[in-house]
């Protein structure tokens, strides 16, 4: 029976105006399934104002052995951080 | 009289409530698992808010607990409906539509009750009803038009149960009085939404609809089948072998 249940990845905004983020995943049959099962496994305790799901088999991720020629060459390369301005004390919430 | 009815609406949720907590670990899939539970802890909440009211009305010095676990069957007033054991998810599915139906308007009514602890009670559950009642209704909906054994389940199902649907909207002395004064349900004038809404979905759900129409009834007096007696032993048993016991 499980086999037959797609894998679906399950995003929550916790309040309005922040993004959704990802909490985890679960099976169900179809995206009306999906989100009620999102519902009663991810906002039990309030987590949430609302969810978004989508199939797992449409997410494409990067090749973790990738991960040299992907990432390796950022590390380095500080000046690209915005940290070598002045902030102007009247600036609030940087 | 309005002690009797908040039994009547408490027993039903406490009742169902531990019915579904049976589904717990056993559930055909987790997430099923967790959408059951959840069921049965708010409609265990409803049970404890009725009860801690019923307590505070009858005013003997009785707690939630009291009215809870140490009552034996023939005082329970809920519907039989609701203690018909889980058998297969096909019936726990329609036990809950039957009953997630007629308790959304029935709640939804009891928001213009005259008594404001109750109209303020129902106006909180209805939110957790009204969701109750889309879970079920979209499990009915899957089932009956889904695969050919899938429908078969719940068709089956549906004919052992149905017999016992109509007691809900059965109106006894209890339900009667507290028409009258405006503080219960109206159960004639949910009838109809609720029979309504029954025959649409079943339809929905390539259902047969059964055409008998001899209902059971008694739960509502206290006169209940032997499955009441089981369900309170389980859950009656810590209290009454060890009086006040707390963990």
């Amino acid at each position: 029976m499980k086999k037959d249940w797609p894998l679906w990845e399950v995003f929550i905004r916790s309040k309005s105006g922040l993004s959704h983020k990802h909490v985890g995943s679960l099976h169900a049959t179809d995206e009306v399934m999906a989100i009620e099962n999102a519902r009663d496994v991810y906002t039990r305790r309030n987590e949430g104002v609302s969810i978004w799901v989508v199939e797992s088999k449409y997410i494409t991720a990067s090749d973790p052995d990738d991960s040299d020629p992907f990432f390796e060459p950022a590390k380095d390369k500080v000046y690209r951080h915005p940290t070598f301005y002045d902030v102007p004390d009247e600036i609030k919430h940087m | 009289m309005i002690f009797k009815y908040l039994l009547q609406l408490g027993d039903n949720a406490l009742i169902l409530g531990h019915r579904l907590g049976e589904w717990c670990g056993h559930a055909p899939e987790l997430e099923i698992d967790m959408a059951l539970t959840n069921i049965a802890l708010d409609l265990t909440g409803q049970a404890r808010n009725l009860f801690q009211r019923a307590a505070e009305i009858e005013g003997k010095g009785r707690t939630e607990d009291d009215i809870a676990y140490l009552r034996d069957a023939w005082d329970f007033r809920n519907v039989l409906l609701v203690e018909q054991p889980n058998e297969d998810f096909a019936f726990t599915i329609v036990r809950q539509f039957f009953f997630d139906t007629f308790n959304y308007y029935a709640h939804q009514e009891l928001t213009k009750s005259k008594d404001e602890w109750l109209a303020g009670f129902a106006a909180k559950s209805l939110k957790e009803i009204t969701y109750h009642l889309r879970f079920s209704s979209e499990w009915m909906l899957r089932l009956g038009d889904g695969t050919e054994l899938s429908h078969q389940k719940l068709q089956t199902a549906l004919d052992e149960l149905w017999m016992y649907h109509g007691e809900l909207v059965q109106p006894n002395e209890v339900d009667l009085e507290l028409a009258k004064s405006g503080v219960g349900v109206d159960l004639e004038k949910i009838k109809p939404l609720f029979n309504e809404k029954i025959e649409e979905v079943l339809s929905k759900a390539t259902l047969n609809i059964p055409t008998d129409t001899w209902m059971q009834s008694g739960g509502k007096d206290g006169k209940h089948s032997e499955h009441l007696g089981y369900i309170l032993a389980d859950m009656q048993f810590l209290q009454r072998a060890y009086p006040g016991v707390e963990w």
